[in-house]
């Protein structure tokens, strides 16, 4: 059995048993490829009453190497518009870059990111977004971000 | 080929150098046999135009580096992982580093990423554990108060690490592995995850600085403990070998790496580790292996030798932006003899109205087109006065485009000529065996057309780059004898392509053979002229340049 299935089977199980922290609920796991799940940002936040969904897309390497994780763009999910996420769902996050650790999880991804959202002032796109969009490869996994600050 | 003939022959060079010149046959008085190895004798002196260096095997750099860390060690009185890191971290600045870690020791240990902040038991080495003591203490707390979210979820979702009967490793959650490993901080991972996750740092990322799995946890594996991990796996631990010396090659500026593709040479030549040389050397140097000859100044991987770095990269540039463009405009258009704008004519009549000037002249003649009456479609007025006058204007405004591909031309024609050499090789090869056939000579005595392709396919390549400098050259005096040095030189190379080319009759196989061995000599010490003297000319700063050259600008304020 590879890694990645037993390691993505062992978080599955967690999930399912000890649940999923507040905002986050999981959509979709049917393979070990593919998962969806939703996140929500509760209390104060620019954010209130949205509710965004992630795809992550796992290979053979994870946990060794990051899962691509983007946002959902169709018609019931839009990505949410923040400094750091393009309207393609891409997420410009340096913990699914170049400070992925083999101990992050699922979870522990959606937690970061759900504390990106609740912590931002400014509802903007980034100021690259039509650039990037125009010519972004369809795995984030093959861009290669600039990390433009570390406070959010 | 004894060496005393050798010697006597380099004499006789500089001795007669001009006689030399002026008469090709004395070289005929040179023994023939010898004659292969006196094509090697220049390697005896070091030339103007040569630059010192040295090829280095990734083992020999490995070697320098090797006695960096013993050096390291030595002084600081730690072990040689965690000297090869320091230095690592250090960009393998060898005085800065002591100076820092002289300064403040167990800081550099963190900042390297060999000791770890927080207070943790210590298993490697205890004089860190000594020396960091009271740094780490206050660093914990800090640490504490920012402990993110993730770092809390994460101790939910790792398996408690104490208890090591019942291990669970938390990469792979394979409860049945029992071989765990950890760096000095203690991070527990079992051993195939540590392997797969440094095989992928190693292969994938190219990465030779390689922290601890854990998150936020900036401790970095030591040389020993990356061996152990990969102790199944040689060639990813030779990657990380190489990726090391690459490191320490980058690092260093008076060595380079051969561009050569998947050649692992390295070359050191400190004469050459400083930008401000470049005005006065072209640092040519070789790997080891005969034919990866580059350029350790700038990125051209050929001899561009005699003109300098600056100016060659200048030419390159030009040539790209420019060749293919000025042929066009040369031969699609034509300027407004008013106002000088290039103007295509793509269709219509000879009666042109220039755009910007509102001049009107005649396409044909390039004449003023008051003067053409009802001549609509036709011009016969090519010889009148004003239609010379405005032609002659035309030319000069064309002059400057002119120049640049007269030298362009020159330069393309060599680059072409050497490209064409390979079919040259064979054909002089084919060529060899038929006089071997054909006359009593024997392997070795034909070698002698060999010798002469190989001078000049050698003394193309420089011609090529005279005439990139010769483009950027002031006129005067200088470069007036800049150009008939290059003047011989081409009138040399051409009459002795010449002579190879030719078809040759058995009977007259021993004056051609005299023929081309003399023109040979002749080429050989023309192509030195031409290097010397414009590296000399660089040395006292004796070329003047009709542009700015980057580097020169001090020189034309004196």
């Amino acid at each position: 059995m590879a890694v990645s299935t037993r390691r993505l089977q062992k978080e599955l199980t967690e999930i399912t048993t000890a649940g999923t922290p507040c905002g986050i609920t999981l959509l979709k796991a049917d393979d070990f490829q593919t998962w969806f799940l939703t996140l929500e940002v509760l209390g104060e936040s620019l954010y209130q009453g949205e509710v965004f969904a992630l795809m992550f897309r796992f290979d053979s390497q994870y946990p060794i190497s990051s899962p691509a994780v983007q946002f959902v763009n169709d018609e019931t999910y839009q990505p949410p518009i923040h400094p750091h996420v393009y309207s393609n769902g891409h997420i410009c996050a340096s913990i699914l870059g170049s400070e992925w650790s083999p101990v992050l999880s699922v979870i522990a991804v959606c937690i970061t990111l759900q504390s990106m959202l609740a912590s931002c002032k400014d509802k903007t796109r980034p100021p690259d977004n039509d650039r990037y969009v125009a010519h972004a490869p369809d795995n984030p996994k093959k861009t290669r971000f600039v990390y433009h600050d570390d406070e959010v | 080929m004894s060496s005393d003939y050798e010697y006597s022959d380099n004499e006789y060079y500089d001795e007669d150098e001009d006689a030399m010149l002026e008469d090709d046959a004395s070289a005929s008085e040179m023994e023939i046999d010898t004659y292969a190895d006196d094509f090697k004798l220049k390697k005896e002196k070091q030339k103007s135009y040569d630059t010192v260096h040295e090829p280095l095997t990734q083992a020999q750099v490995e070697k320098f580096m090797a006695s960096d860390v013993e050096h390291i060690t030595g002084i600081f009185g730690v072990e040689h992982n965690v000297a090869a890191l320091l230095l690592r971290y250090f960009n393998w600045n060898k005085e800065r580093l002591i100076e820092k870690y002289m300064d403040n020791a167990s800081s550099i240990l963190i900042k390297a990423g060999l000791e770890q902040p927080e207070k943790q038991p210590d298993t490697r080495s205890t004089r860190h554990v000594q020396s960091g003591s009271t740094r780490r203490s206050t660093r914990q707390s800090t640490l504490d108060s920012t402990k993110s979210g993730i770092s809390r979820i994460l101790e939910r979702v790792t398996p408690p690490v104490e208890d090591s009967g019942s291990f669970v490793c938390p990469i792979c959650f394979d409860d049945t592995q029992t071989e765990t490993t950890a760096l000095s901080c203690n991070h527990k991972f079992c051993k195939s995850c540590w392997s797969a996750y440094i095989t992928s740092k190693v292969r994938t990322e190219a990465e030779h600085w390689i922290t601890c799995m854990a998150e936020d946890c900036s401790l970095v594996a030591p040389d020993d403990f990356i061996r152990t991990a990969l102790v199944d796996d040689k060639a990813t631990w030779e990657r990380f070998g190489e990726l090391l010396v690459r490191h320490f090659v980058s690092c260093n500026p008076s060595l380079k790496f051969c561009p050569y593709p998947s050649c692992t040479n390295a070359v050191s030549c400190p004469a050459a580790s400083s930008k401000s040389v470049l005005t006065t050397i072209v640092p040519i140097v070789g790997c080891g292996t005969d034919t990866h000859k580059f350029c350790f100044g700038c990125p051209i991987d050929a001899d561009h030798r005699p003109v300098i770095c600056a100016v060659a990269k200048m030419w390159m540039q030009k040539c790209q932006d420019d060749s293919e463009t000025a042929n066009w405009i040369k031969s699609n258009t034509k300027e407004c003899s008013k106002c000088q704008s290039t103007i295509e004519k793509n269709g219509g009549c000879n009666h042109m109205t220039c755009k910007k000037c509102k001049y009107e002249f005649c396409w044909v003649c390039m004449g003023p087109w008051s003067e053409h009456g009802t001549a609509w479609y036709s011009c016969n007025r090519y010889d009148e006065k004003a239609s010379v006058d405005a032609r002659d204007a035309q030319s000069k405004s064309r002059a400057s485009l002119e120049r640049y591909l007269h030298y362009y031309n020159r330069w393309a024609n060599h680059e072409q000529s050497a490209k064409l050499s390979i079919e040259l090789y064979a054909k002089t090869e084919k060529k060899m065996e038929e006089m071997q056939i054909t006359s009593e000579l024997t392997w070795i005595e034909v070698q002698f057309m060999k010798k002469a392709v190989d001078e000049v396919f050698k003394c193309r390549m420089t011609l090529k780059w005279t005439y990139a400098m010769a483009y950027y050259l002031e006129s005067g005096n200088m470069k007036e004898l800049f150009e008939d040095n290059q003047r011989y030189l081409e009138n040399a190379v051409e009459e002795l392509s010449e002579l190879i080319e030719s078809p040759f009759e058995p009977e007259s196989i021993a004056a051609l053979r005299q023929k081309v061995t003399d023109k040979t000599v002749y080429v050989q010490n023309r192509n030195e002229i031409m290097l010397d003297d414009t590296a000399k000319g660089f040395q006292e700063g004796r070329w003047r340049w009709n542009i700015t050259v980057k580097g020169f600008d001090d020189v034309d304020d004196e």
